[in-house]
């Protein structure tokens, strides 16, 4: 398995997948058939859900840093995500805090929140089996759902600010809330690797995922270790819940729309592995809008996760991992 | 013991029980065979989050062939049985093939179960989508109760599900005195050993996971039957999946009435609270079981029952 | 420098160490020697605090090491290379010599340290930027030991640094151990390859079956008939 290998699959999946999905159906559109390739809504369809794979690849950064570095699912991660878009919405749209203050706070409680679940929680299941951390963060899920619903409603919450969208060319529009998350989303990434390669915390980080005992023997405790990853987890979480807030509504079910889809984005980009993390997510949305653009938006889905299930039987150590 | 509660249960029915306790009863029986169904793969580590595929398809695929081929539930459940095999068998033979084991096997079920669940919504012109959807009623052509497999009566309810429960328990027993746990047991422990042991791994894996799949389907469409509506929501995706696996671990995975324990007080749990707070509190019931959750897994990992026989066993040892 | 008295320790149900008593002198090159399954990997496991010790004492330089939490211990100077040597195999060598740098107070010498570890084993600084799971295993065991010694330790602990290796790297390895000697370290040793660790240590103790049979100088151990035909093959 070396580097020429991922690089043969990857493109093969790219090619196979534009073929499918994109170039094959020639789209029948008030009587006229107009091909694929000059079609500029499928444009327009294809940037948006190139826009769309930065959102979930924000989404999946932090999950994927905790995934890797403590090897413990959060299944509630999603629901992180939510409390976050409910703090910025209440911030911003019931104290009437400015939008950026609001972010900032709806990441530092995020970030709180991240700390609270590793050191209620997770810290005293470090070493049990994969079967109960998962089901202790699904109560978790279950407990902030609900917690949200009690305490907010199950109305769906807008935060009514829109920074509209500009024509990229005379029929392709683009909305700048996407684009900002885009943005965000690179930049997040590239400020992650640098951190993780660059910095000595960070490269502790990357080596206590791959050796966890080892690193006591360097003078390294843990605890304090996973502690910090899990916060970091919790504001990246809180970013993402900022980008968010802008585009969707919030209620408190809003997690299980995008939880599942960003658990599959980690394994299919290999664990731990930020730069597979960051192509699946573009697969996936890209999956999506396609699926959406040609049938219908839950089919979108479907196809998705059809592609997971079998590239998990291709190959299961994820598009950039690496087998151990 | 599970046959001195059926029973018990069935004299209270004879006797004559309001039909609120009974109802609850019933639901209760129900879950507890799917219940049952999942404990079977999940005792032996493989943790699945794609139960709630199964269930939908047991549930939808009874109900579009009654309403849209008039075809009889009798007839009906066995090809949404079959429909349910053929997909744990798709899934699951190169899951297990693949070695595809722990966080990643509960991640592919877990897209399974998505995957089910957003076909059911996409098709939404025959299934009604999100909204839900209402097998025909009996009434409308004459049909008999015993072809729509649709009773007004409680009680023949009540005796359908304590008997499928009951079957679910006998099966729960069979397992767990065949061969087959012997094997699953060296898997879960050390899968290269026990393949290096002469055991078939993806063998024995398919086995109880089209049993678990058969179950699981089949209470999706007692479910469905008795309760004449399903949508989305109630049948599959990632809640009806954790609630499975959560009511189990909670009842304890480990002992044969443990995911019936579980359902018991899972589901009584939530009717209490429902009852009690009513609507001003929507969600504190599951909050309160989020927490309980939880509290379980860490304090009491092998679940209420598991623990409460564990600690008889020790005191008599 | 190091002393341990009466040690016991095992997993879960398991004892693995009965009652151990050793010394190493500062400036002393101790062996541990003994078959497989002895107990050699737990007692240095035990002595770093990846297992407690169950009753016993045990000091460096004076100062309680059962007191102190396992992450701390290489700050009291005791740095461990372990069993299989369990470098960080998708990070490149320099990023793992920089991890057993990592208490403070030896991150603040780094750059000294890098430079001490490469005049050492200049193999390491070629082989700076390739990946640790990509080296031989010879390589392997010299960047396990220059990650030991970033830390700047009084006291090396070598847990079966020739295994796995084929003979000819297995000299190296041991000339290597008798190279780090010359700089004024202490070190603790764990060899099955009796006849050639006898051969650069001071001491050696026998263990076998969780217990210390026999201690005395190499060159006692060497000439003893028991050790030769047990663990010589002579």
């Amino acid at each position: 398995m070396g580097r020429l290998d991922t690089g043969r699959i990857l493109a093969t999946l790219a090619v196979i997948m534009f073929a499918c999905l994109a170039y094959v159906p020639t789209i029948v559109r008030e009587g006229d058939i107009v091909f694929a390739l000059t079609d500029v809504y499928l444009y327009e369809t294809m940037i948006n859900g190139l826009l769309l794979g930065g959102v979930l690849a924000l989404l999946s950064l932090g999950l994927n840093l905790i995934f890797g570095v403590i090897d413990v699912v959060w299944i509630c991660y999603a629901e992180v995500v939510m409390l976050g878009m409910y703090a910025i919405f209440y911030c911003h749209t019931v104290f009437g805090l400015p939008l950026i203050p609001s972010m900032m706070i709806g990441i530092a409680l995020t970030a709180v929140l991240g700390y609270a679940i590793h050191y209620l929680v997770i810290r005293h299941l470090v070493n049990a089996q994969p079967i109960n951390q998962l089901l202790a963060t699904g109560g978790l899920l279950f407990f902030f759902q609900s917690a949200a619903t009690l305490a907010f409603g199950i109305e769906f919450r807008n935060l009514g600010v829109s920074l509209g969208s500009f024509a990229l060319t005379q029929d392709i529009y683009v909305s700048w809330a996407r684009l900002a998350a885009f943005a965000t989303a690179a930049i997040c990434v590239l400020g992650l690797y640098l951190f993780l390669t660059r910095s000595y915390t960070g490269t502790a980080i990357r080596a206590i995922s791959q050796d966890r005992e080892i690193m006591t023997l360097m003078g390294v405790q843990q605890g304090r270790m996973y502690l910090m990853t899990s916060a970091i987890g919790g504001g990246l979480a809180g970013l993402a819940a900022c980008l968010l807030v802008l585009q969707y509504d919030v209620h408190p079910f809003v997690g299980l729309s995008f939880g599942p889809i960003a658990f599959m984005i980690c394994v299919l980009g290999g664990l731990g592995n930020m730069v597979g993390g960051f192509i699946a997510a573009f697969i996936f949305s890209e999956l999506i809008a396609l699926g959406g653009y040609h049938f219908d938006i839950e089919w979108g889905y479907v196809f998705a996760f059809v592609f997971f299930i079998v590239m998990m039987f291709i190959r299961p150590e994820g598009l950039l991992g690496k087998r151990s | 013991m599970a046959l001195a509660i059926a029973g018990v249960l069935v004299v209270a029915a004879i006797v004559g029980l309001p039909p609120y306790p009974l109802h609850i009863m019933i639901v209760i029986l129900i879950w507890a065979f799917t219940y049952t169904g999942w404990s079977l793969m999940g005792r032996f580590g493989l943790v699945s989050l794609g139960h709630g595929a199964f269930m939908g398809i047991g549930a939808y695929v009874t109900a579009l062939l009654w309403n849209y081929g008039g075809l009889t539930p009798w007839l009906g459940i066995p090809v949404a049985l079959a429909c349910a095999v053929l997909l744990a068998v798709v899934v699951g033979y190169p899951c297990f093939r693949f070695r595809i084991t722990g966080h990643y096997f509960a991640l592919v079920t877990l897209a399974l179960s998505e995957v089910v669940r957003q076909t059911i919504i996409a098709t939404r012109d025959h299934t009604g989508g999100s909204l839900g959807f209402t097998p025909t009623p009996k009434g409308n052509d004459d049909t008999p109760s015993i072809i729509a497999l649709q009773f007004d009566e409680k009680e023949t309810w009540f005796v359908i599900a304590i008997v499928v429960w009951l079957a679910g328990l006998a099966i729960w027993r069979l397992v767990d005195r065949s061969m087959i746990r012997y094997a699953l047991d060296a898997i879960s422990e050390d899968e290269d050993s026990a393949a290096a042991a002469g055991i078939n791994v993806t063998r024995e894996k398919l086995k109880i996971t089209m049993i678990s799949a058969v179950m699981t389907a089949l209470g999706g469409a007692l479910y469905m039957q008795y309760q004449l509506f399903i949508s989305p929501d109630t049948v599959s995706g990632i809640a009806i999946s954790l609630q499975i696996v959560f009511a189990v671990v909670t009842g304890g995975i480990f002992v044969q009435l443990g995911p019936t324990f579980g359902a018991v007080i899972t589901l009584l749990l939530a009717e209490i609270l429902r009852v009690q707070i009513g609507t001003d509190a929507v969600g504190l019931d599951n909050a309160i079981y989020g927490i309980a959750l939880v509290l379980f897994i860490i304090f009491l990992p092998k679940g209420i029952l598991g623990s409460l026989i564990d600690r008889f066993a020790t005191r008599r040892g | 420098m190091l002393a341990l008295s009466g040690v016991d320790a095992g997993y879960g149900s398991f004892q693995a160490l009965f009652d151990c008593t050793l010394e190493v002198r500062t400036g002393e090159a101790v062996a541990v020697i003994g078959p497989n399954g002895a107990g050699k990997t737990t007692l240095m496991r035990v002595i770093s605090g990846l297992i407690p010790a169950r009753s016993g004492t045990m000091t460096m330089q004076d100062l309680d090491l059962v007191a102190t939490p396992p992450h701390d211990i290489i700050r009291l100077g005791i740095a461990h290379v372990p069993e299989n040597r369990r470098l960080f195999p998708r990070m490149t060598v320099e990023d793992n010599l920089r991890m057993g740098a990592y208490i403070p107070m030896a991150r603040a010498r780094f750059g000294e340290r890098l430079e001490f570890v490469y005049d050492l084993f200049p193999r390491m600084r070629e082989r700076r930027n390739q990946l640790a799971g990509t080296l031989s295993g010879g390589e392997q065991q010299m960047c396990a030991i220059g990650r030991a010694l970033m830390s700047g330790p009084k006291l090396l602990l070598l847990d079966e640094p020739s295994a796995g290796l084929a003979p000819v790297v297995v000299e190296r390895i041991f000339e290597l151990i008798r190279v780090i000697r010359e700089r004024d370290l202490t070190v603790l040793i764990v060899e099955q390859n009796v006849q050639q660790v006898l051969q650069v240590v001071d001491r050696a103790y026998v263990l076998e079956a969780g217990s210390i049979r026999m201690s005395g100088s190499a060159r006692e151990l060497s000439d003893n008939e028991e050790v030769r035909r047990l663990y010589m093959g002579l």
